[in-house]
């Protein structure tokens, strides 16, 4: 079970197959990422791995950045390791920009453990997660695919608009849930069950078919499916 | 950046050696077809009356006249389905997209011919 892995979305394209078929794939850089922490039962309550990507430069980290990824002398740190409180392992890299959790078993990884794109050469399908692009405050047709109205035959000024939201008298009221125009996209999105057409582990490159959410730029968490 | 990775994805789709023609030149594709388990060759000859696209999403417009009806054919030009391009004359053409040749019927079809000698300086 791979633990999956933190990249950036690079964009798509298409490639053949021998047979002539064409494939729709995005590529993403992936990796490689530094194990920050390990999430215990005992200790968490939970069991994860904390994956941390891209490097911050030291200048621009904080210091809690900075103290997350390696071992700073404090006061407080002083003071705990005088009361016998033994500190958390630390990985020892430089500060990082994106740091994900990802849930799953936990055994054998370690924390300063590098993750890269082999440990998806085996997996058959992912579930890649991102933020998609932001469309703004937008009308029902957009956002929840409504058929809006008539070009012509007497509607007026609203050919764009949802139509009516529920009954009159009896309830009086609008039901929950009902689908009306607001702010589209910008939230976090989940693609499930991407075939891995390729991996390159020279420049870190994952190859998947299909599309993923969010710009060229954005950084995704790609994991093994969870779809059977 | 990111074009620069693109690219290297593609590459591996790309054809090492693409076929060269030009617009307006009058060739000949030929396509493989799968029929059952046996593979054929079917040649659509015409005019080239545009090329799209970069990379693995090039095509290139092929058009001719059956039977009086003109009939276009899109092809991909990077696609492993297509086995060759021959090509069988050259036309003199002043533009990249010869839609013009779409309002004319007859005689008027036809290009003028560039003879390659002469281009040749």
């Amino acid at each position: 079970m791979a633990i999956g892995l933190l990249g950036r979305k690079v964009g798509m394209t298409q490639i053949y197959e021998e047979s002539g078929t064409v494939i729709p794939v995005t590529v993403i850089e992936a990796g490689p990422c530094d194990v920050l922490q390990v999430r215990t039962q005992d200790r968490d309550g939970y069991e994860a791995v904390q994956l941390g990507y891209l490097d911050r430069p030291r200048r621009l980290a904080r210091r809690s950045e900075r103290g997350h990824v390696a071992k700073i002398e404090s006061k407080r740190s002083k003071r705990r390791a005088a009361a016998g409180i033994e500190l958390l392992p630390k990985p020892d890299c430089e500060p990082k920009r994106f740091i994900r959790e990802f849930r799953g078993p936990i055994d054998g990884v370690e924390v300063g453990q590098q993750v890269a794109v082999d440990s998806l050469a085996e997996v058959g399908s992912v579930d890649v997660t991102g933020t998609s692009k932001g469309r703004g405050f937008s009308g029902a047709m957009k956002r929840h695919n409504f058929a809006g109205q008539r070009a012509s035959h007497g509607v007026k000024k609203c050919h764009r608009h949802l139509g009516g939201t529920g009954c009159s008298a009896y309830p009086s009221r609008l039901f929950k849930g009902k689908k009306m125009p607001g702010q589209y996209g910008a939230a976090r999105t989940t693609v499930r069950n991407l075939k891995v057409v390729r991996v390159d582990t020279d420049k870190n490159l994952l190859v998947l078919r299909g599309a993923i959410p969010g710009p060229n730029g954005g950084v995704v968490m790609i994991r093994e499916t969870n779809k059977l | 950046m990111s074009q620069e990775l693109l690219d290297y994805v593609q590459s591996g789709s790309l054809k090492t050696e693409a076929p060269q023609f030009e617009i307006g030149d009058t060739v000949d594709v030929h396509t493989r077809i799968m029929e059952g388990d046996k593979e054929r060759i079917q040649v659509f000859s015409g005019t080239v009356i545009a090329r799209s696209g970069a990379g693995t999403s090039e095509m290139f417009t092929v058009r001719r006249i059956v039977q009086g009806e003109g009939v276009e054919r899109k092809f991909p030009l990077h696609s492993p389905r297509i086995a060759t391009v021959e090509v069988k004359r050259h036309g003199v053409v002043r533009r990249a997209k010869l839609y013009f040749l779409r309002d004319r019927v007859g005689k008027a079809v036809r290009l003028k011919e560039r003879r390659m000698d002469t281009k040749k300086k």
